[in-house]
């Protein structure tokens, strides 16, 4: 029981801190609230069921390829649909959200509504104390852990980190300073996005593929990334793990909690904002006007 | 008599002089008389029944522009009043036995009780907080009605409801005249002093403040009077489509509800009325393509947002409409003088 929770909180956390950091990220560059994220994620999914299944691709090569190949139509829709209402944080809302049930109603179209599934990379699994652990399940936290070093690391140490971090600081002074802001901008899309489809790409294995895959993840991502405090990646981390592991504990020790699983996790989430409204290690803004 | 006469004469200046001469105020006119006069020309069911369901999705988008277009509080979960307003309406149909006439106004009541114990945890927060806040609410009430299947019917919901009235065409104009009347109770509101001090509360909240206006008052009216219209038309659509299930309480119907009221124009009232009755007949004439149907509907969005971003009814009122620099009276675009004031429009 208790590895039970602690596997599955550790996937499911990994999997939201992924997606959350993400999120994240591009919020705090370029002030985007990008509701399609996670329907990123889905089509990252799509890609390697289609290359895995129908073109009979390695599974490896057949991950690059999607995660490449989200990344480019994430820019492309960067550029054609979120930069020109980039100023228009409502339009911007509405204009992801179309932007997903799009990508939802594409991948309707060609692969219908079936749910599939993808083999997983290793097969096989070992068990402690009656629990069964796939290998697949342990790659996968390990992938993400190794994914999170090294976008620490490409934060921390190079160039294009350092300007991610000063645009996420001040816009203005950032551009006063010489940083190309739309250049730093799509950079950081194309990272966000590419960490959606990796996201995809490490959990499409443990998963059932439908089209609209990409609805449940995004309330939790959400509630991760305002419990952990928006813009904060540190704060988005914690957040994953803690609601990851509140969702395990729901499911193995309430009954029905499947279904209140989503509930619990959003209720620690408003409980967290009444008594720190900014969230855990948000920065409490000076009134932005 | 000479009193009936002189109202008579003063309502027919008054058409000449302020409706007539301004193309917005023409369609607005044109819009409820075409609504109440339709059944003289069909009474096909199925245009009904569309016509039906628009006026109960207009209530909606319109309670959903009043919260978050006037007050700019972000509601990303405005799915919750709907589904409030539509379940306590069904619960008090089916176990109190109560009619629809009672039923309604108490679903909404309900959903006014929610918006209070929304509104007050949500008073701390503000933007996009706020926003991705409100939306986790309709989530977790619907995990909670999945929890008690017994009471509140599960997957399925609470079917059986009593009809609203006898005939499709009675159920027509008692949604369509609800639909005007609180449309247009709606619009004196936000044009009223409260509405000018919710249009403050978007623009500055700290000078509204700072010049002794309670706005926590003002914010928790807002969401009372919200979570209120939003209730009523949750329980219309109950009674009429006699269930009550969780599709009333998914994201998509909080995001639908945003789609519509941007797609309209938000702070305006008109705006998301008038996009729901073009986008929902709309939605439901592409039924001959199925499969392309919700792809052509993001696509139709995407591409006002880009062309338009703030809105099509306000796009199309600036561009066949000026507003004098002097008198800030609107005239029409055509003009080269003020029709008040007579200062050279440019």
């Amino acid at each position: 029981m208790l590895l039970d929770i602690v596997v599955s909180g550790l996937i499911s956390g990994s999997m939201f801190a992924l997606l959350a950091i993400g999120f994240s990220l591009i919020f705090g560059v370029a002030r985007i609230v990008n509701i399609a994220h996670t329907a990123f994620y889905m089509v990252a999914a799509y890609c390697i069921f289609f290359f895995t299944q129908r073109m009979g691709l390695g599974s490896i090569i057949s991950m690059l390829l999607a995660i490449v190949m989200v990344i480019c139509l994430g820019l492309l829709t960067y550029r054609f649909f979120i930069e020109p209402i980039r100023e228009h944080e409502a339009a911007v809302l509405i204009g992801t959200i179309a932007l997903a049930i799009a990508m939802q109603e594409v991948m309707l179209l060609i692969f219908t509504g079936d749910f599939l599934s993808v083999p997983s990379l290793v097969g096989g699994f070992f068990s402690i104390m009656n629990v069964k652990i796939f290998y697949q399940q342990l790659l996968t936290f390990g992938a993400v852990v190794a994914v999170l070093l090294a976008l620490w690391l490409m934060l921390m140490k190079t160039r294009l980190g350092l300007a991610i971090r000063c645009m996420a600081e001040d816009r203005e002074v950032a551009n006063l300073m010489g940083i190309n802001e739309r250049l730093v901008a799509m950079a950081t899309m194309g990272i966000s996005v590419g960490l959606a489809a990796f996201t995809g790409a490490v959990v499409v294995p443990l998963t059932i593929v439908n089209p609209f895959m990409w609805m449940e993840p995004l309330i939790i991502m959400m509630a991760v990334v305002v419990l952990g405090g928006l813009g904060s990646l540190k704060g988005s981390f914690l957040g994953a793990y803690i609601l990851g592991f509140t969702e395990a504990l729901v499911v193995f020790l309430i009954p029905k909690g499947a279904f209140l699983k989503g509930s619990v996790a959003l209720s620690i989430m408003i409980l967290v904002l009444i008594l720190r409204p900014e969230g855990l290690f948000g920065i409490a803004f000076e009134e932005e006007r | 008599m000479g009193m009936l006469s002189y109202y008579f004469r003063k309502s027919l200046t008054v058409c000449k002089d302020e409706v007539l001469v301004l193309p917005s105020r023409v369609a607005v006119g044109v819009f409820v008389v075409t609504i109440l006069v339709l059944p003289l020309f069909s009474q096909s069911p199925y245009l009904l029944r569309i016509l039906i369901l628009s006026s109960i999705f207009a209530i909606f988008a319109a309670s959903w522009d009043l919260l978050s277009g006037f007050t700019g509080q972000m509601n990303f979960g405005h799915a919750l009043f709907f589904g409030v307003g539509a379940y306590s309406a069904a619960l008090l149909n089916i176990h109190g036995h109560l009619p629809p006439w009672a039923s309604i106004p108490l679903g909404a009541l309900g959903a006014v009780l929610t918006g209070l114990i929304v509104g007050i945890p949500c008073l701390r927060l503000r933007g996009t907080y706020l926003a991705l806040t409100t939306l986790a609410f309709p989530v977790i009430l619907l995990g909670i009605i999945f929890a008690v299947p017994d009471i509140t019917g599960g997957e399925l919901g609470l079917s059986g409801l009593s009809r609203l009235t006898g005939s499709r065409l009675w159920d027509y104009y008692l949604t369509s005249v609800i639909m005007l009347v609180s449309c247009a109770v709606m619009w004196k509101i936000t044009d009223s002093n409260t509405g000018i001090i919710f249009h403050a509360i978007r623009e500055d909240e700290l000078a509204v403040r700072a010049s002794g206006i309670n706005t926590i008052r003002y914010k928790l009216l807002a969401f009372s009077l919200g979570g209120f219209f939003a209730g009523i038309s949750g329980g219309l659509y109950a009674h009429f489509m006699r269930i009550a299930g969780p599709s009333t309480l998914e994201v998509s119907m909080s995001f639908t509800v945003v789609i519509w009221a941007v797609f309209g124009g938000i702070v305006t009232i008109y705006g998301p009325v008038g996009a729901v009755f073009i986008l929902f007949p709309l939605l439901e004439f592409l039924r001959f393509w199925p499969e392309y149907r919700t792809l052509a509907f993001a696509l139709v969005i995407l591409l006002i947002l880009l062309y338009m971003p703030e809105g099509l009814f306000p796009y199309l009122r600036d561009k066949l409409e000026t507003q004098c620099p002097r008198c800030k009276i609107r005239n029409v675009a055509k003009r080269k003088t003020c029709r008040i004031c007579a200062a050279p429009l440019n």
